[in-house]
């Protein structure tokens, strides 16, 4: 994993201090709110519904055991037990008090962690595949990039105050578990046909109020120049990309409004101009001493089976049951990926206690080379356990109610905080999940339904999600009284879609309802083998609508 | 924030939240912010409500509070009560953490 050198401690302590005399003049009455929201945003503290947000940043989704046990302490001892992870690899404390905000930075860079670029008009934290540098069939560890993308992101000064929030993931495998294509920038990393490694770079993904999956802008990008190309994208962006309308700021509707092949002529002019400079092409000993932090850890020779693990299946059904729904197969014989699921029957998706958070920091220190990776779906992985110690990890996850096995399944939503918490929500979110959670509570039946992916928003912002669902839930606000709205369709992987509205919105006594009758139609018309997906497009909107409004 | 004063309301309070840390407060009759929504002032008609969003912001109101705003309130039998959900849910708290917010101590 990359660990800080003295110029990342230096500028974090630098922005801590910084960040620690804004605030005592704000206290102190020597800024005006007007001058400091701008600041505050800029380290990631928002004010919501009840009380002040902080958001910090986890670098594509990865965690040390002791940034982890960092989260749980700052969880403890300044907000109220417990953390919030978030669809794009970040957590959120709910309460901070701002005077005391300074000193949890001040923890958090101890452990090299911050909260800048968390917020604002900026480019924010590269999200990326939290089974990178563990999965079979990778090119190549997409937290290489990621890395070198947040170092050249940091605090670039000309892109500190961009026309809105910019976003960029990068996934390294053909499966796509970061919705790069969802993304202001999606990278791929490919290997051309000479053996080369470089990168697919998609641009103008997004959801909020117009969603858009990304346009393919270049199909290979050298490893050298990405950051060239990437700086040219944002030029041409900061450049055209609208100021005068924030709901029109983002690069897609730049890319939707320019055209596809217009902007790919622009970007292509930009990057020739800055490629010719050579000012950005990355040395091959930086790729190199990059490259280095995120060499495989030292995993053990074993035998691809574990008669211990397999004799522990069949003697606990639930144990079982969990390697079926939550253990993905490693690339290093012997070992697994284990998936946590924050989704537990009627619990608050994505939420963690202190105490949770302690235990999963303890395993990855003892059974994953102390490695935590975060999703993107509000769940987290322990990337790299020994299949011999499948068992023990599982009772410990049981024994903390973390081992949910329902990976990839209808209880396993995406919801944003929603109205319970969020400034700018117009209905609950969180609720609604647990009401589908606690419906479709028996896992036998899960199972039978197989994937499926419900993602819910409390607005049309669509931090839930909703528009990539399998099945999309938008709450909206009618004259006060909460409604949902339901969309279907939609995926978030490498066949990325925006899902499509089935009619008119259900409201909050009869929206669960509606969703048992979206799935009981899927069930109905599936062939065998069939997911939900599958099923939808196989036979399209019509059925569903049918019976929703007949 | 304009948008939580509902046109016609006849009934409003001022809320805002608190500086230091965020809390929601509600602006009361002794002219001072407290915690409670059952110690704010109700305001009658649109030119009192007018008048109570004024004393709540003197000259120095950023020193303690962000944003002050009106919202509409109901008059139910006895008491009142926030118009709207998210009002709702500011003065009790999550709907989803009854022992969180103002709720947990009541």
């Amino acid at each position: 994993m990359y660990r800080y050198d003295e110029f990342d401690h230096k500028l974090v302590a630098d922005r801590v201090d910084q960040f620690r005399g804004q605030v005592e003049r704000r206290v102190s009455g020597a800024l005006t709110e007007d001058q400091f929201k701008p600041l505050r945003l800029m380290n990631g503290v928002y004010l919501q519904l009840h009380a002040y947000m902080l958001r910090v940043a986890i670098p594509y989704g990865t965690l040390r055991s002791e940034q982890m046990r960092m989260l749980a302490h700052i969880a403890r001892k300044y907000d109220r037990g417990y953390g919030h992870f978030t669809t794009r690899q970040n957590i959120q404390y709910n309460w901070p008090a701002l005077d005391q905000i300074p000193d949890l930075l001040d923890e958090l860079a101890s452990v090299e962690m911050h909260a800048i670029q968390t917020s604002g008009n900026c480019i924010r934290n590269v999200t990326s595949d939290q089974y990178a540098g563990a999965i079979n069939d990778e090119i190549e560890d997409p937290r290489i990039i990621s890395e070198i993308i947040r170092q050249w992101s940091t605090f670039h000064p000309e892109f500190t105050y961009l026309p809105r929030k910019f976003k960029i993931a990068v996934t390294g495998h053909v499966n796509d578990r970061a919705a790069i294509k969802l993304h202001d920038i999606g990278i791929v990393v490919k290997q051309n046909d000479a053996g080369e490694v470089g990168y697919e770079v998609h641009v103008g993904g997004g959801q909020g109020r117009t969603p858009f999956v990304a346009k393919k802008m270049n199909a290979f990008v050298p490893k050298a120049k990405l950051l060239a190309y990437l700086e040219a994208v944002m030029r041409v962006y900061n450049m055209l990309g609208r100021r005068d309308n924030s709901y029109k700021a983002r690069i897609k509707i730049l890319v939707h409004e320019t055209g596809e092949d217009e902007m790919r002529r622009l970007v292509e002019a930009e990057f020739a101009k800055i490629d010719a400079s050579q000012m950005l092409t990355v040395p091959q000993e930086e790729i190199d001493r990059i490259s280095a932090y995120f060499a495989p850890p030292a995993f053990e020779t074993l035998p691809a089976d574990s008669d211990g693990f397999t004799k522990a299946q069949t003697a606990d059904a639930d144990f079982a049951r969990f390697v079926r729904a939550n253990v993905v197969a490693h690339k290093q014989a012997g070992y697994a990926i284990v998936n946590i699921s924050l989704k537990p029957i009627g619990g608050v998706p994505g939420d963690a206690t202190d105490a949770q958070m302690d235990v999963i920091a303890d395993l990855a220190e003892h059974y994953s080379l102390d490695e935590v990776r975060v999703t993107h779906e509000q769940n987290l992985v322990l990337p790299h356990v020994q299949l011999d110690d499948l068992k023990t990890v599982y009772d410990v996850l049981a024994a903390n109610q973390l081992a949910t096995a329902n990976l990839g399944l209808i209880s396993d939503q995406i919801a944003c905080p929603g109205l319970d918490y969020c400034n700018l929500a117009n209905a609950r979110s969180i609720p609604l999940a647990q009401e589908i959670s606690e419906r479709f509570a028996d896992l036998d039946r899960q199972y039978d339904i197989g994937e499926l992916k419900i993602k819910i928003s409390g607005c049309i912002n669509a931090c839930g999600h909703h528009h990539v669902g399998h099945i999309g839930i938008l709450g909206v606000d009618k004259k006060g009284t909460e409604f949902y709205q339901i969309s279907l369709g939609g995926a978030a992987d490498e066949n990325a879609a925006i899902g499509q509205i089935t009619g008119r919105a259900f409201t909050e006594e009869d929206i669960v309802d509606a969703i048992e009758t979206v799935v009981t139609t899927y069930t109905d018309l599936r062939t065998d083998g069939e997911r939900f997906i599958d099923t939808y497009n196989r036979v399209g909107m019509e059925p569903f609508k049918e019976r929703l409004y007949d | 924030m304009a948008q939580h004063a509902a046109k016609g309301a006849r009934f409003q309070a001022v809320t805002a939240n608190r500086l230091s840390d965020g809390e929601v407060v509600y602006w009361a009759a002794d002219n001072r912010w407290v915690e409670g929504f059952s110690e704010a002032e109700i305001a009658d008609g649109a030119d009192a409500a007018e008048a109570l969003l004024a004393r709540a912001m003197p000259a120095d109101f950023e020193a303690y509070v962000l944003e002050p705003y009106l919202f509409e309130v109901l008059e139910d039998a006895s008491f009142y009560k926030p118009a709207s959900v998210r009002e709702t849910i500011r003065a009790a708290g999550p709907t989803v953490r009854l022992d969180l917010g103002k709720q947990a101590g009541a």
